[in-house]
């Protein structure tokens, strides 16, 4: 009974999104306030039959309802809680349902907000955003409902593929999905703005914090989808290039460069065009991603739906919204009229540059991940776009970006001056250098990873640079720096900590050209040297988990003749799908790790080894967290607080373009 | 997505005698030598994997292609000649670096194009907007009637 509810639900809610896709949108073109005014409860109500479909859904999971086969292909009886519950999204149907819940989420956050903004704006909003619903629970309904029962109801399920049952993969996929899926609100914002023909600086108002939101989220999860992959995987790697972890990465670079031009329109009315163009293109490439992973279209083992009619009825989603907003927008952008005016050296030029360079980065990883696939259907030839490609490329294309950054932000609006942001920037510079000589002296070789070093320490200097100038800038008085640094606006502080934060990451990514690796083979009492460290086999044990047998290496770690620590790498054996999975050991020592795997057990009693020393690697996520603390803290800014400066200066509302009833 | 990266362990745990990565006895004992496998490995492409390096995988077909890289740099082959080797009997398609040929032209310049083409873009419409900004000089007309304009108010 709770699943056909859940079941009604879904259906409830096409039935909804349809209303909420038509009636305010209706309004908003012929002005009818009370049509416009049916899009918020809608939005709610929409969310609300969402999430009680989810909520069914989840609750079949929680109560192992094998007359379900979704439930049956994903789940096991023994299986912890917790995977349960990440079982309902660790497949495509459930992972659809979770998309749309998000979806409307956004949607129903959108409503909840409506009143402060105009009528119009969000009747428009609403619908385009209804729309994206409504052609994504058409498809779960047609192609892959997840309420089907089974004819008969085994006993037990096939459980959840192992690999998946990990506490890093359980959330991983509610993060990616805020930040993917919540790239559709600036996507409605820009289509409902160029409907409605009003394209200003209030619009990018409205829209920066809806970004940063999506952005923030996108960073943490693909920051998490790389740590699971590497302590999962077992070869240490925390980027492979895959067309699936490049969907991921495309909208994040999207959504970067949006940001930052979304800044321009908003202080200086400039770049309007290519701003809603930005917004358009992010949440495309959120679509294409998702076309891509979701229809078998890759040929990649990754792709678990391989079947066709998904594949073609997410193509065509795909090809109506893209090219539905372009056309839109081909209609529309030629009206707007250019905005204020800035020399090439300023802080719009260096954020023109950072669009550009950003975009470019973005564009060379979509021909890199799509060149093999229409290489291959045009000429029948098969060629491999790899690691090395994109590093190489990408590489060359994204590092200058580090260099622009601590510029842009000394520079000035309108005109900067280069040379004074140069010498402001001397001792970022020269603390840069110190920095890489410093790495280089103790790692050695390879020369690249001291270099990148020396430019991420530049970075995350340089972002220091301006918030210090302007605490200390009055002469030295301790007591006013603290009084200073308190009345500094929060986005200074969330611009800073964003750019420190990538900066982290980086050096986080070059100290992996000084990992050492081992792979030996060891039996109980062998001793193997690991960079400065070394690593003893104690012994091999047995051990039962709910749904897996393990076998667990129980290994010392020893720092100059003194142990430091323990650690148990294992594999686990899952019985109901008969498959193995590693469970790395890790170790974290000074913001490096050393990283263990155990592979195989020889029938004569010795085990594979896998051993890295990865010095500062835990950068490369803590510099995530970094920036999104960062935008956490932006976002915390009142002045990026819709309606907050309204209502506390409600005089000063007439006179802004937009008034709010 | 990541989650969708499992399926490349289905299909390595398909083959239950299935080594993983590199093992103990295949690493050479000349240091220099084993350094230049790992290196060579890394940009084979696994063919029965999807965009894994044979250096990472665990399936027996890149354990064998390992092997081969490691026995023709024994046999004295410098790394272009093993990759020599290694094409001439798998085709462009186990390079994860795609050579630069006519077919691959479009993929190795699109990054060095599409800045020229933004570069431009840019040039372009900033000749524009400095034409906008040059507001051209009153007329003695015009001048006329700002200075009545400006006299009356006084």
């Amino acid at each position: 009974m709770i699943v056909e509810t859940g079941h009604y639900a879904l259906v409830l809610a096409f039935a909804l999104s349809l209303v909420q896709g038509i009636v305010p949108l209706w309004g908003a073109l012929i002005n009818d306030r009370s049509l416009m005014a049916v899009g918020a409860p809608s939005a709610l109500a929409q969310f609300a039959f969402t999430a009680l479909s989810f909520g069914a859904l989840t609750y079949a999971y929680i109560v192992s309802d094998f007359s379900l086969i979704n439930v049956i292909e994903n789940s096991h009886s023994q299986k912890p809680l917790i995977y349960k519950i990440s079982g309902v999204w660790g497949n495509h149907e459930g992972s659809m349902l979770l998309w749309v819940l998000i979806l409307s989420l956004f949607g129903a956050l959108v409503a909840l907000r409506a009143k402060r903004m105009p009528d119009d704006l969000a009747a428009t909003v609403l619908a385009v955003q209804s729309w994206v619903s409504a052609a994504f629970l058409l498809f779960i309904l047609l192609t892959s409902n997840p309420f089907a029962r089974a004819a008969l109801a085994p006993m037990e399920g096939r459980d959840l593929n192992p690999i998946l049952q990990d506490p890093g993969l359980a959330i991983h996929p509610p993060l990616l999905y805020l930040g993917y899926v919540g790239l559709s609100i600036t996507f409605s914002f820009a289509a409902a703005a160029l409907i409605n023909g009003r394209i200003d600086a209030q619009w990018a108002r409205w829209v920066r914090p809806w970004t940063l939101i999506a952005w923030m989220f996108l960073t943490l999860g693909i920051a998490m989808g790389s740590y699971w992959a590497y302590y999962t995987l077992g070869w240490g790697g925390f980027w492979f290039w895959d067309p699936v972890e490049n969907a991921s990465l495309m909208p994040w670079m999207a959504a970067t460069a949006l940001l930052h031009s979304a800044l321009v329109m908003e202080k200086r009315d400039a770049l309007k065009v290519w701003t809603i163009f930005l917004a358009i293109l992010a949440f495309s490439l959120s679509l294409l991603g998702t076309f891509l992973v979701r229809s078998g279209v890759l040929t990649s083992v990754h792709s678990f739906a391989s079947d066709p009619q998904r594949g073609v009825f997410i193509l065509m989603i795909l090809v109506f919204f893209i090219g539905g907003s372009l056309a839109l927008f081909a209609l529309r952008a030629q009206a707007l009229k250019p905005g204020g005016l800035f020399a090439p050296v300023s802080r719009e030029g260096a954020l023109v540059l950072n669009n550009l360079l950003l975009t470019i980065s973005c564009a060379t990883v979509l021909v890199g991940t799509l060149y093999p696939l229409a290489l291959e259907a045009l000429t029948e030839e098969k060629i491999s776009v790899g690691p090395p490609f994109f590093n190489l490329t990408v590489g060359l294309v994204f590092l200058p970006l580090f260099v622009i950054m601590p510029f842009g932000q000394m520079l000035a609006w309108k005109r900067g001056d280069l040379l004074g942001a140069a010498q402001r920037l001397t001792f970022a510079f020269g603390v840069a250098l110190v920095g890489g000589v410093l790495f280089a002296a103790i790692h050695g070789e390879p020369a690249l990873a001291a270099a990148c070093a020396g430019l991420a320490v530049f970075a995350i200097v340089g972002a220091f640079v301006d918030i210090f100038g302007r605490i200390t800038g009055g002469g030295f008085a301790p007591a006013a720096f603290l009084r200073r640094a308190i009345g500094l606006p929060l986005s200074a502080w969330g611009t800073t900590l964003a750019h420190a934060g990538i900066g982290v990451s980086l050096l986080g990514i070059a100290a992996t050209g000084w990992g050492v690796e081992r792979v030996v083979s060891m039996r109980a009492g062998d001793v193997a040297e690991l960079g400065p460290y070394s690593v003893q086999l104690q012994g091999v044990h047995e051990r039962a988990g709910p749904n897996y047998s393990e076998t667990v290496a129980i290994m010392t770690v020893r720092s100059a003749g003194v142990v430091i620590g323990t650690m148990n790498p294992s594999r686990k054996f899952y019985g109901a799908r008969r498959m193995t999975t590693t469970d790395a050991g890790l170790m974290t020592i000074n913001l490096g790790q050393v990283h263990i795997v155990v592979p195989e057990q020889s029938p004569d009693g010795s085990i594979d080894v896998r051993m890295y020393w990865k010095p500062y690697v835990a950068l490369i996520w803590l510099g995530a967290l970094v920036m999104f603390l960062g935008g956490g803290i932006s976002l915390a800014d009142r002045r990026l607080r819709i309606g907050v400066a309204r209502r506390a200066k409600p005089k000063a509302s007439g006179a802004a373009p937009q008034p709010a009833e | 997505m990541r989650l969708l990266r499992s399926l490349a362990l289905l299909l390595a745990l398909a083959f239950p005698a299935a080594s993983h990565a590199v093992q103990p006895d295949e690493i050479l004992k000349d240091p220099a030598l084993e350094t230049r496998a790992r290196a060579l490995s890394a940009g084979l492409r696994c063919l029965v994997c999807q965009n894994q390096s044979i250096d990472d995988s665990n399936a027996p077909l890149a354990r064998d292609l390992r092997l081969v890289v490691r026995e023709r740099l024994q046999a004295g082959d410098d790394d272009a000649g093993v990759m020599r080797y290694v094409v001439a009997r798998y085709g462009d398609f186990v390079l994860l670096k795609p050579p630069v040929n006519a077919s691959t032209l479009l993929l190795w310049s699109s990054p060095g194009v599409l800045f020229a083409l933004g570069l431009g873009w840019l040039l372009m419409s900033a000749r524009r907007r400095r034409t906008l900004a040059q507001t051209p000089p009153l007329s003695e007309a015009e001048r006329r009637e700002l200075d009545k304009a400006l006299s009356e108010r006084a």
